[in-house]
């Protein structure tokens, strides 16, 4: 335990309004990291198309007046974007409703640049998986709103895979609804430019939250993932575990975990995790992580931060086993990441995190599972 | 029938200050079916044989050459030499998170056969092969080497050895770090290997007990990075009870 004061990493502003907002600056602790010439054309208040899905059982598009909660920016770009946007996509999970398949939400931007806004609602003791398909074209800017009810479990999955001439700017927030667990999986791998912020609070005691995340970036991309965990009810969780592979020269990736746990947020267990994997000379990975402690009453509380080279030696050994370098590298990569996937029992979150990844490595004609394979004749 | 030939092999390993000598001419000739046992002290360069042979990129060869059935060995990659017929069990198996040992083992055996084996045949091959080394099916699904036992560890080796089927199987240290239970039932693994592909074995040991197990036809002194003296079987037993030290005092 340090005995230097905390230092509070909560946002110093939450408003609705642009106005209240300064322009961000590499000065800024939040924007220290973040090549801001990629993102400032979500700063202004400018003509800006919509994001939405395709209607579907559960989804629906709305004005975003017609939403009944009520949400705060803490930055501008999503202050910006949210004044802006004038549809909501709306996904709603009855109370006590059990989803066996998938819900899978393909959002599209309706001009080049495009404000979102996702507002997912669980109703108590619903449970299912969404997976949200990010758009492929635009520069997007905007949030994700998950608000998970009592006892509600959620599987989330984000997943960015943009076209390589864009940027997004996304803020996702969590609520977790009291003995709710909500599993949020942001999986990144496409744009030029990509700028994640996640937020997490806690309605009531008995929650948990794992905060997970994969990200790939090769050829200059940028991509940051920012999380901010707020413990300020009693007997909750949190788990937040975040690996990326990088390649290519230029090629920079930042994540900041910072989590905050307040006086009365008693017997609390969190733990956070960032892993890096560089795998060739040139690319930049940092990694922040923060933990404050306003109680020591707590059940447990770590963090861990650990950014490496690739293993040359891993490489050598599956190569000796006949495996082509190429294949070898790439086995050794999607086992990175296969590590996430202990953290989730749901098979549809599975397959659908590992084909993205194996997909964006190029792999998918190494077998993965017996079940996978052709029968035999 | 196959052979494996060295001929006067030079090589160093490559470190930040620069290329040290390891291996100083070293010439050898193994046969299909015929098991040579290499036995030195420590630090005399017989794993830099082992994992030069292999191909591992920390060792570069300065001269010599090394065929099998006349094709050079050297101008291969090392998946390409996997894939030609050689095979180094490793004394340090390396662990790779995150892939299971199913996987590795069918994405190898397609590699290697060129092929992939049909389902049925290949579960069942796989599951006795792990059966006959008396391995715990659950062992399928953990990551390669990740959190194995030293015996653990060593029998995953000579597993790969009997699904990969090489036509020379280089083993390096495989006693190591092994209890006389785990040394029997890697040896049976080994002649196993031996008796379904008549291949050749070139076994490399700083002790003779894995001998009892496993009998060579060759054996050889390996001192100072090159063979310093060849002989039968009886050999190992010189060397049991009268140790390395002759031989690395012959050039001081």
């Amino acid at each position: 335990m340090t005995s230097a004061p905390p230092i509070d990493h909560s946002p110093q502003v939450s408003s609705a309004d642009p106005a209240d907002f300064s322009e961000p600056s590499s000065r800024d602790e939040e924007w220290r990291f973040t090549p801001l010439d990629d993102f400032r054309i979500f700063f202004q208040q400018s003509p800006a198309g919509d994001v939405r899905a395709a209607d579907a059982p559960y989804v629906s598009n709305i004005p975003i007046a017609d939403l009944r909660s009520t949400w705060v920016a803490s930055d501008l770009p999503t202050a910006v974007a949210r004044a802006g946007s004038q549809q909501a996509v709306l996904v709603t999970i009855p109370n006590d409703a059990v989803l066996h398949e998938p819900l899978r939400v393909a959002l599209v931007a309706s001009a080049d640049l495009a404000h979102e806004h996702v507002e997912i609602v669980f109703g108590h003791h619903a449970r299912a998986t969404i997976l949200i398909e990010q758009p492929e074209h635009g520069f997007v800017s905007g949030s994700i709103v998950l608000r998970a009810g009592d006892g509600s479990q959620v599987n989330l999955v984000n997943a960015v895979d943009g076209a390589r001439d864009r940027s997004m700017l996304l803020h996702v927030h969590v609520q977790v609804g009291r003995d709710a667990h909500v599993t949020s999986t942001q999986v990144s791998l496409g744009t030029a430019s990509l700028r994640v912020t996640s937020s997490v609070g806690y309605d009531g005691p008995g929650g948990r939250a794992d905060m997970l995340g994969a990200f790939l970036a090769d050829d200059g991309q940028f991509m940051e993932h920012r999380l901010f965990v707020h413990h300020d009810q009693p007997q909750c969780a949190s788990n937040v575990v975040y690996k990326g592979a990088l390649s290519g020269a230029s090629t920079h990736t930042v994540w900041v975990g910072d989590v905050l746990v307040r006086r009365e947020a008693t017997a609390i267990d969190t733990y956070e995790i960032n892993r890096n994997l560089l795998l060739t000379e040139g690319a930049r990975a940092d990694s922040v992580p923060n933990l404050e402690l306003e109680t020591g009453d707590i059940v447990s509380a770590g963090h861990a931060s650990a950014t490496g080279r690739f293993d040359d030696d891993q490489l050598f050994y599956l190569q000796s086993r006949g495996i082509p370098a190429n294949d070898a590298r790439q086995l050794v990569v999607r086992g990175f990441f296969a590590e996430i996937l202990s953290h989730v029992e749901d098979p549809h979150w599975r397959t659908d995190v590992m084909a993205r990844i194996t997909s964006r490595l190029g792999m998918e004609h190494l077998h993965d599972e017996f079940g996978h394979d052709e029968p035999d004749g | 029938m196959s052979t494996l030939v060295i001929t006067d092999l030079h090589a160093s390993v490559i470190t930040d200050t620069g290329d040290i000598p390891i291996l100083n001419g070293v010439s050898l000739t193994l046969d299909s079916g015929v098991t040579h046992a290499i036995m030195g002290p420590n630090g005399s360069g017989k794993s830099t044989l082992a994992y030069v042979i292999a191909g591992h990129p920390k060792y570069k060869v300065t001269s010599g050459t090394i065929t099998l059935d006349g094709q050079d060995i050297l101008a291969m990659s090392v998946d390409e030499r996997a894939r030609a017929g050689l095979f180094l069990a490793m004394q340090y198996p390396v662990e790779v998170p995150g892939v299971s040992v199913s996987n590795f083992l069918r994405t190898s055996v397609t590699a290697v056969r060129g092929e992939a084996p049909k389902l049925r045949t290949w579960v069942k091959d796989f599951k006795s092969a792990m059966t006959d080394l008396q391995m715990d099916p659950e062992f399928a699904e953990r990551s390669i080497n990740e959190g194995f036992s030293g015996g653990e560890k060593k029998r995953h080796e000579v597993l790969q050895l009997g699904l990969l089927a090489p036509k020379f199987a280089i083993l390096d240290e495989t006693d190591s770090g092994l209890d006389v239970d785990a040394l029997r039932i890697v040896s049976e693994g080994v002649n196993r290997y031996k008796g379904a592909t008549g291949g050749g074995v070139l076994l490399i040991t700083h002790y003779t007990r894995i001998l009892r197990y496993i009998a060579p036809d060759v054996v050889h002194v390996f001192v100072d990075g090159r063979i310093v003296l060849t002989g039968g079987p009886e050999l190992a037993d010189e060397l049991e009870s009268g140790g390395y030290e002759k031989f690395a005092t012959a050039d001081a």
